[in-house]
């Protein structure tokens, strides 16, 4: 029962720790969290980058780390989940909403691959249109694309699908 | 040859030229014709260097390999294993492209055979990679159709291009020496069925863009080998120069 609570207590925690890139986006709503144990040691959380080269990673690592030794005081360790790849279905459906009111369209749901289409056919996050284009397949950060829409006329950035 | 060793070279050579080409796409920050190919270069440029990162760190982890930053920083030319095509100063806009057409789509089917690979560290990773290199194919694919098709003036650029980058693209499947054990280990299928898997996968983009493909005549061998052009130990003092300042700092 002392376990339940505390797993509770430090996902109730994870929740707080937001995205450096993406502040509106909590490392949980990400899918970037892959398992949390509680041990005589502390609390073991394992974590995946969206993208391989994220240079935000040791960051929100250590985001992780302070957030929840800060509200379970108790040592906890963060590492990177080698046997879990991320993809872009792990975003929780609130969190594509959260996106959305961001002002970046989210990632259409892929099968297991990628289309060149689902990245082009991408709805428009300010005005709801989808007459729209892609400008490039790179963006501001790494996991973002760039889109331009006809209707509004305006530019607008959209999280990548990746399979 | 024993197998640890022929698959460390394996790694080797395929993170030399991440690692080379991301600095080589580096130099385009700034310089791109557009905005959005700056910002592609430039995003292609921390792609590839996270993925050479990646690749040092399993022969760190898995070989007890030196620490990865001091690996790529800290050797000379000759202990290089990559390609003379890596190497090569970005040039013109169109060689960049042409260069990066045909290097992202050899590291697809590289890594598109490794997510099988027996190995288990390398199949993982290659995973991930292949996932994220589709939107370099598809950056490539793009502006080389449009380009070719956008009047004779940009085609002919593109073909010239295309001439001067193909011998030495075909110096990525330079075979190496324990190339026999990593196929029959099921590490990956080897150069030549790499090369074979490469051509199929970008003759309909050359033939969309109306190109023409030359004979792959005299590939351009040597870099796997450590014989490198003149161009790899400039880049590598550049690339260095503020590590070698205090290679024990922490960033």
């Amino acid at each position: 029962m002392q376990t339940i609570t505390t797993l509770q207590a430090v996902y109730n925690s994870l929740e707080h720790v937001m995205d450096p890139e993406i502040p509106v986006l909590s490392v949980l709503e990400l899918g970037m969290i892959t398992d949390v144990k509680v041990d005589i040691e502390g609390v073991h959380i394992k974590m995946i980058p969206t993208f391989a080269a994220c240079p935000a990673v040791d960051i929100i690592k250590e985001n992780i780390k302070n957030a929840v030794e800060r509200d379970l005081q108790m040592p906890a360790f963060v590492m990177v989940d080698k046997e879990v790849n991320w993809n872009s279905n792990r975003l929780t459906s609130a969190a594509k909403e959260k996106l959305r009111d961001f002002g970046i369209a989210p990632p259409a749901r892929h099968e297991g691959e990628v289309s060149v289409d689902l990245l082009i056919k991408t709805t428009c996050p300010h005005c709801g249109s989808e007459n729209t284009y892609l400008r490039s397949p790179f963006g501001s950060t790494l996991c973002r694309a760039l889109h331009f829409c006809r209707q509004c006329g305006m530019m607008f950035e959209q999280f990548k699908p990746l399979s | 040859m024993q197998l640890q060793q022929a698959i460390q070279e394996l790694i080797t050579k395929m993170a030399d030229d991440e690692l080379v080409i991301g600095h080589r796409n580096s130099e385009w920050t700034g310089l791109g014709p557009v905005m959005e190919e700056d910002i592609a270069f430039s995003s292609m440029a921390q792609d590839k260097i996270g993925h050479a990162w990646a690749l040092y760190r399993i022969l760190h982890e898995s070989f007890g390999g030196s620490d990865p930053d001091q690996f790529a920083f800290l050797r000379n030319a000759q202990d290089f294993r990559c390609c003379h095509f890596v190497e090569m100063p970005i040039g013109s806009y169109e060689f960049s492209l042409m260069r990066h057409f045909l290097f992202d789509h050899a590291e697809t089917v590289r890594y598109q055979s490794l997510s099988g690979s027996s190995f288990t560290a390398l199949q993982h990773l290659a995973g991930k990679v292949k996932g994220e290199l589709k939107y370099h194919t598809l950056h490539a694919d793009a502006w080389v159709i449009q380009l070719c098709t956008a009047g004779a003036d940009s085609r002919q650029r593109m073909q010239s291009a295309l001439d001067n980058c193909f011998q030495l693209a075909g110096g990525i499947f330079e075979p190496g020496e324990g190339e026999d054990l990593l196929i029959a280990e099921h590490i990956y299928p080897g150069e030549a069925a790499l090369y074979q898997q490469w051509l199929n996968n970008i003759s309909p983009v050359i033939e969309k863009a109306g190109l023409i493909l030359p004979a792959l005549t005299a590939p351009v061998y040597g870099g796997r080998k450590g014989q490198h052009t003149q161009y790899l130990q400039q880049l590598l003092e550049e690339m260095g120069e503020v590590f070698r300042l205090d290679p024990e700092a922490t960033w």
